[in-house]
C-alpha cells in the first residue's frame, strides 16, 4: 500500500472524460420495452365482466363496475374492471388470469395529471392516450394460471352400449372430480345463466374441499333433482362458463352428478335437515309429477305444506322418466331424487287425470292453492300426406311405451323426422332395439336444420352416429309414400334455410332437389304441444294469454290471473327440465307468499 | 481487533470506560465524556431506511445500536392473508434491489410442497435472472462503496452499468425493479428475440468499465488508506454471528449455497468460489469485484448453454384455488449477500400459515455491525456499514 502505482493508477482512466453522457434527456418520451408492464387496456367487447381479474388482484386495485351501454346478458355480467392506480403495482397477474384474454398492459408508463381521480379509470371505456398502443405485456401462450383442458369423462364405447339401455356415462371418480373442480375460477357467470341460479361455484368449491354433504346442501337450495340434472340437464351454464372462452368449459353437469352420486339416499334427510320440518295444515294440489311439479312439491314440503300431486301416469317424473331414455337417465337415479321428495310427506296420486277423474273446480275447493305443471305431452305432426298411416308414430308416445315396457313396433327400416334432443332420443332408442331384433341398424334421422344449427346437443348427434344411425340434416319432409297400404319411405326436398331474417320460423326449400329415404316405419319428432283441456272454459277465459294463445303468468310467482292457480314448467317456459325446476321453486315461493298474505287477511 | 494496526485509537483503552460484567462499558452520559450521534435514517452514509445510534467518545465509537422500523411493511404477516399466487407481488418487495431471490425461493418452496416440476428451460431462465440480479446488485453496491469513501464518480459509472442490466430485465420480465418473473412451475416468458446479443454488448461494456474501476478504486492510495485493515471480521465470528456470503468468504469461508446445495442449473456451470482471508473492507470489496467478474462469465455460460426451445413453465393447477398439504420446507439460495432462505409452513389451506424470510442483512446489519462499530472511528462508520452490503427492507419483512 502507498506505492507510487497506487497514486498514479487512478489517472489512467482519463479517457472517461471523452465519453458521451448516458443520461436520458427526455424521460417522459422514453419507450418502455416491448413487454413492459405499463397501463391497462381492455377489449371491452371481448371482456365478459367475470371479475377473475378482480379476485386475483392482491392490491384490490380492480373493481368491477357497471358501464353505460353494456347490458347484463347471459354470459356477460355487464360489468367491466375499473383500475385504481393508487393501488395497482403492475404485476399483471390480472392479465395472466383474464378468462377471455381481453385485458392487457401497454408499454406506456408515464402519465402526468393533476387530478387524482383520473387515476381510477375503466380501461377500454375511459379514453386514454395509450388505448391504441400495440406493445406491452401480454400473457405468454404457454402460461396458464388454471388448466384449460377438461378432465375427460369415462363412458361406454359404442360397441359396449349400442344394443342395450345401460347408462353410457360412468361418472367422475373422486380424483377426476377434484381435478375438474379445480379448474373453476369461481366467477359465478354460470349461476346467472342457470335458470335455477344454482350456486355452482359454491358446490364446486365443496367438491374441492371434499365436502360432498355441503355440496348436496348447496344444490338442494335451488334444485331438488340433482341426480337427474346431473345427467340430462341442458347445461346452459357450461355454454357461458368463462373458462370456456379460451379453453374447455367446466363439466358443471358431471360435477353435479358426482356430488349427488356420493351421498347415499339414506343420508339425505339428516344432511338436508328434512327430519325437522314444522308442518302446517294448509294444502296445495299439484298437477303433474314432472320436474316443475316435483320441485314445487319439494320446496312447499320443506315449508311445511301438505302436498298432493296428481299424476296421470303410473309413475312420477314426467318427461324425465317417460321422455328420456334409460341409457341417459337410469330409472333408479330418478327414483333416488323422487323418493327423497316423497319422504317429506308429499303424496302422489298416480293414474289420476285432472279434468277426467277429478275436476279443477274440485281441487280449487279442496285445496288452498293449485300448481299446474302438466308439460307438453302431445306430439306435433308434420301433417304431410301419409301421416295418418298406422306405421307413422309420434316419438313421444313411443318413448313413453318404452319406459312402461309396452311393446312397440320396431321395423327393419325406420326414418325419424326431427333434429332436436327428443328426435335423437327416439333415434338412439330405436337403433338399439333394431340391433337387438335384427342385429343391425337401418335408421335415418332427418331434420330441416343443417348440422351446424341442429337443435340437438352435439354429443347426441355424434353418439347417434356411433350407434349406427344415419343423420341427414337439411331436408324438409314432403310426403310419406304409401303403396298397397305399406309405407315405402319418406320423400324430402332440400331445405335452404329455416329462419327468415327476423329469425322467425319460415323454411325455404329447393323443390328441385329431392331425396327419398326408404322405410317401413316413420317417427315424427318435431316438437310437443300442451293439452290444457283440464282447465274449464270459464276459467281459461280469465287467464291472460299472449298472441299465440300461451298462458301468461307472473314471472316471479308464476301466479295466473286466477289467484289460487299457479302454472309453470314446459307449458309456460322451456321446454327443459331445469326451467321446470326453477319455475317450481319460484311458484312454491309464490304460493307461500299468496297463502301467507291470505291468512293475514283472514285473521 | 484491528489487524494491521492502521486504526490508531485501538491501543490505549485506559481513558475509556472499562467493560462491566456484561462485557459492555457503563456509559454515563451526564459525565459529558460521551455523545450520542445518529447515523441515519436521513444520511447519505446509511444503506437505506435504517439508522445507527452511535455513542461516541471523542471520535471513537464506544457503542452502536442499529435501529430499524422505518420501513416496516409486515410482508410476512400479510402473506398469511393472501393466496399463494397473490404473494408474488409481495415477495419481490422484501429485498428491493434483488427481488429475484425472493421470487425464486418462494416459488421453489411452493414447488417443493406441491410437487410442481419446473421444465428445463424454466430452470435455465431462473439461473439467468439469479445471476443478472447478482450482477446488478454488486454494481449497485460498488457505487455505494465508492460513494462511502467519497468516490461519487464510480457510483455514477456503476449505476449506469446497472441500468444496462435493468434494461435487460425490463425486456425480459416487463419491469426494471419488481420483476415478478418467476412463478411456481417456471417463469412467465421466454427470452425476447436478440436478447443474448444485447446482453453480450452490455457485458463487454461492463468489463471495460471494470478495468477502469479497478484502476481508480482498488489501486488507489486513498481508497486503500480508508479500507485496508478497517472493518475486520474475525473468522471466529462466522458461526456465532451467522455471517454468510462475501462477508464470510473474505474471512476465509468457502460457503456458497450455489456450491453447497446446488439449485437450478448451477451444477452445469463452471465457476469457482471466490475467497480471501484478510477480512477487512478492502478485501471484501475486491472479493465482490471478483464475483462481479465471475457473474459476467456465468451469464455468458448460461446464455450459451440454455436450450433455445422448450417449455419455460409447467402446466399448472388452478393457482386461484391452490391449497398446499400441511407441511414445511426451508429453501435457500445464494444472493449477493449470502444465504437467502425462505422457511414456509403450510396448514393445508390456500394460504401460507407462516413464511419466514432469512435474509443475511438481519444478522449483518444488526448484531455484526453493532459489534464491528465498537472502537471504530466515526469517519469509518459509513464504509464499514456499506462493506457489509445490507438491505434494510430485507431486515423488516
Ligand atoms: S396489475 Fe396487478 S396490481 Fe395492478 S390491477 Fe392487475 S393484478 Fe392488480
Ligand atoms: S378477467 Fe378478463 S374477462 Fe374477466 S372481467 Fe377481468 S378483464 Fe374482463
Ligand atoms: S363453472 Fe365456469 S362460469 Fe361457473 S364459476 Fe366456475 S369458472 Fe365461472
Amino acid at each position: 500500500m502507498g506505492t507510487t502505482k497506487d497514486i498514479l493508477s487512478p489517472f489512467l482512466v482519463w479517457k472517461q472524460f471523452f465519453r458521451k453522457p448516458v443520461t436520458i434527456k427526455e424521460p417522459l418520451k422514453r419507450q418502455g420495452a416491448d413487454r413492459y408492464r405499463g397501463f391497462h387496456i381492455n377489449d371491452i367487447q371481448e371482456c365478459i365482466g367475470c371479475g377473475t381479474c378482480e379476485s386475483i388482484c392482491e392490491n384490490q386495485a380492480i373493481d368491477l363496475v357497471a358501464v353505460a351501454g353494456i347490458d347484463t346478458k347471459s354470459g356477460d355480467s355487464g360489468l367491466r374492471p375499473k383500475v385504481d392506480y393508487g393501488r395497482c403495482c403492475w404485476c399483471a397477474l390480472c392479465v395472466d388470469v383474464c378468462t377471455t384474454g381481453s385485458l392487457k398492459l401497454t408499454n406506456v408508463f408515464t402519465w402526468v395529471d393533476t387530478d387524482p381521480d383520473q387515476f381510477r379509470y375503466i380501461p377500454g371505456v375511459d379514453a386514454k392516450p395509450w388505448d391504441n398502443a400495440t406493445k406491452g405485456y401480454k400473457k405468454a401462450a404457454s402460461l396458464e394460471l388454471y388448466p384449460l383442458e377438461r378432465i375427460p369423462m369415462q363412458h361406454l364405447h359404442p360397441e359396449e352400449r349400442h344394443d342395450s339401455f345401460i347408462e353410457i356415462i360412468k361418472g367422475f371418480s373422486k380424483e377426476e372430480a377434484l381435478r375438474e373442480a379445480d379448474r373453476c375460477v369461481a366467477c359465478g357467470i354460470c349461476t346467472a345463466t342457470c335458470p335455477a341460479h344454482m350456486g355452482i361455484p359454491e358446490y364446486i368449491k365443496a367438491i374441492r374441499e371434499d365436502n360432498v354433504e355441503e355440496g348436496l346442501r348447496i344444490m338442494y337450495e335451488t334444485n331438488p333433482l340433482p341426480e337427474i340434472c346431473g345427467r340430462i340437464c341442458t347445461h346452459k351454464c357450461e355454454t357461458v362458463c368463462s373458462v370456456g372462452h379460451r379453453g374447455d368449459p367446466l363439466s358443471i353437469r358431471w360435477l353435479k352428478r358426482y356430488l349427488a352420486d356420493q351421498v347415499p339416499a339414506s343420508a339425505y334427510a339428516s344432511v338436508l335437515k328434512s327430519d325437522s320440518i314444522e308442518k302446517n295444515n294448509r294444502k296445495v294440489a299439484i298437477i303433474g309429477a314432472g320436474p316443475a311439479g316435483l320441485s314445487a312439491a319439494y320446496y312447499l314440503g320443506m315449508m311445511g305444506y301438505q302436498i298432493t300431486v296428481f299424476e296421470k301416469l303410473s309413475a312420477a317424473g314426467g318427461m324425465m322418466r317417460f321422455g328420456i331414455p334409460e341409457y341417459r337417465l337410469p330409472y333408479d337415479q330418478i327414483d333416488k331424487d323422487i323418493n327423497y321428495i316423497l319422504s317429506l310427506g308429499v303424496e302422489i296420486k298416480y293414474g289420476v287425470s285432472v279434468g277426467k277423474d277429478i275436476t279443477l273446480e274440485q281441487l280449487e275447493k279442496e285445496y288452498d292453492a293449485v300448481f299446474a305443471a302438466t308439460g307438453l305431452h302431445d306430439g306435433r305432426s308434420t301433417r304431410i300426406p301419409g301421416t295418418n298411416h298406422s306405421g307413422v308414430y309420434q316419438s313421444i308416445e313411443l318413448l313413453r311405451k318404452i319406459t312402461l315396457g309396452e311393446p312397440i313396433e320396431v321395423a327393419e327400416k325406420i326414418v325419424v323426422i326431427g333434429g332436436g334432443n327428443v328426435a335423437m332420443d327416439i333415434t338412439r332408442s330405436l337403433a338399439r332395439m333394431q340391433r337387438q331384433k335384427y342385429g343391425k341398424v337401418q335408421l335415418i334421422a332427418t331434420s330441416l336444420e343443417t348440422e351446424d344449427i341442429m337443435p340437438a346437443d352435439r354429443e347426441e348427434v355424434v353418439e347417434a352416429r356411433e350407434e349406427g344411425a344415419i343423420i341427414y340434416p337439411g331436408w324438409g319432409p314432403r310426403e310419406i309414400i304409401v303403396e298397397n297400404d305399406r309405407i315405402k319411405g319418406l320423400k324430402v326436398v332440400q331445405c335452404l334455410s329455416v329462419f327468415d331474417e327476423q329469425k322467425r320460423f319460415s323454411p325455404k326449400f329447393d323443390e328441385s332437389n329431392e331425396n327419398f329415404f326408404e322405410a317401413d316405419m316413420v317417427v315424427e319428432s318435431i316438437g310437443q304441444g300442451a293439452n290444457l283441456s283440464y282447465i274449464p272454459a270459464s276459467y281459461f277465459e280469465q287467464l291472460e294469454k299472449d298472441h299465440r294463445g300461451r298462458v301468461l303468468v307472473d314471472t316471479l310467482t308464476f301466479q295466473t290471473k286466477l289467484p289460487w292457480l299457479f302454472m309453470g314448467g314446459d307449458i309456460i317456459e322451456g321446454p327443459d327440465v331445469i326451467h321446470g325446476i326453477a319455475n317450481g321453486h319460484k311458484a312454491a315461493k309464490g304460493i307461500d307468499q299468496y297463502l301467507n298474505a291470505n291468512r293475514e287477511e283472514k285473521q | 481487533m484491528n489487524k494491521q494496526g492502521v486504526f490508531s485509537l485501538e491501543g490505549d483503552r485506559s481513558k475509556y470506560p472499562q467493560p462491566g460484567a456484561d462485557g459492555k462499558p457503563e456509559i454515563d452520559l451526564s459525565s459529558h465524556k460521551y455523545m450520542k450521534m445518529w447515523q441515519g435514517p436521513n444520511h447519505p452514509g446509511i444503506t437505506g431506511n435504517m439508522s445507527v445510534e452511535l455513542t461516541v467518545c471523542a471520535d471513537e465509537v464506544v457503542e452502536a445500536k442499529t435501529h430499524v422500523g422505518y420501513l416496516h411493511r409486515g410482508f410476512e404477516k400479510l402473506m398469511e392473508r393472501r393466496k399463494y399466487i397473490q404473494n408474488f407481488p409481495l415477495v419481490c418487495r422484501i429485498a428491493v434491489p434483488e427481488p429475484d431471490y425472493n421470487e425464486l425461493n418462494y416459488a421453489t418452496a411452493i414447488e417443493k410442497l406441491t410437487g410442481i416440476e419446473v421444465p428445463e428451460k424454466g430452470l435455465w431462465l431462473r439461473t439467468l435472472v439469479a445471476e443478472m440480479a447478482r450482477l446488478q446488485g454488486y454494481l449497485m453496491w460498488l457505487g455505494g462503496m465508492a460513494g462511502a469513501v467519497g468516490f461519487g464518480t464510480v457510483g455514477q459509472w456503476s449505476n449506469y452499468l446497472r441500468d444496462l442490466i435493468l434494461d435487460r430485465f425490463e425486456e425480459l420480465t416487463g419491469a426494471r425493479i419488481y420483476h415478478i418473473y418467476i412463478l411456481p412451475g417456471g417463469v412467465r416468458n421466454d427470452l425476447p428475440e436478440g436478447f443474448a446479443d444485447r446482453m453480450e454488448a452490455n457485458l463487454k461494456e461492463i468489463e471495460g468499465f471494470m478495468k477502469d474501476i479497478n484502476r481508480v478504486l482498488f489501486n488507489n492510495y486513498v481508497y486503500k488508506k480508508r479500507t485496508v485493515g478497517i472493518g475486520y471480521i474475525d473468522p471466529a465470528w462466522i458461526y456465532p454471528y451467522g455471517i454468510v456470503g462475501p462477508n464470510a468468504r473474505a474471512a476465509g469461508s468457502k460457503n456458497d449455497v450455489r456450491k453447497d446445495s446446488p439449485y437450478v442449473k448451477y451444477p452445469e456451470l463452471d465457476f469457482g468460489v471466490n475467497t480471501a482471508t484478510d477480512s477487512d473492507i478492502y478485501t471484501r470489496s475486491v472479493l465482490r469485484y471478483n464475483e462481479l467478474l465471475t457473474d459476467v462469465d456465468l451469464i455468458r455460460q448460461i446464455l450459451s448453454k440454455m436450450p433455445k426451445e422448450g417449455d419455460f413453465i409447467a402446466k399448472l393447477p388452478n393457482m386461484m384455488n391452490l391449497t398446499i398439504p400441511a407441511g414445511e420446507t426451508y429453501v435457500r439460495s445464494e444472493c449477493t449477500r449470502g444465504e437467502y432462505g425462505y422457511y414456509m409452513v403450510s396448514d393445508g389451506s390456500g394460504y401460507p400459515r407462516r413464511v419466514n424470510v432469512r435474509g443475511p442483512s438481519y444478522t449483518h446489519a444488526v448484531a455484526l455491525l453493532e459489534k464491528m462499530l465498537v472502537n471504530a472511528n466515526i469517519a469509518d462508520v459509513a464504509q464499514i456499514m456499506v462493506s457489509l452490503h445490507t438491505y434494510p427492507p430485507e431486515i423488516e419483512r
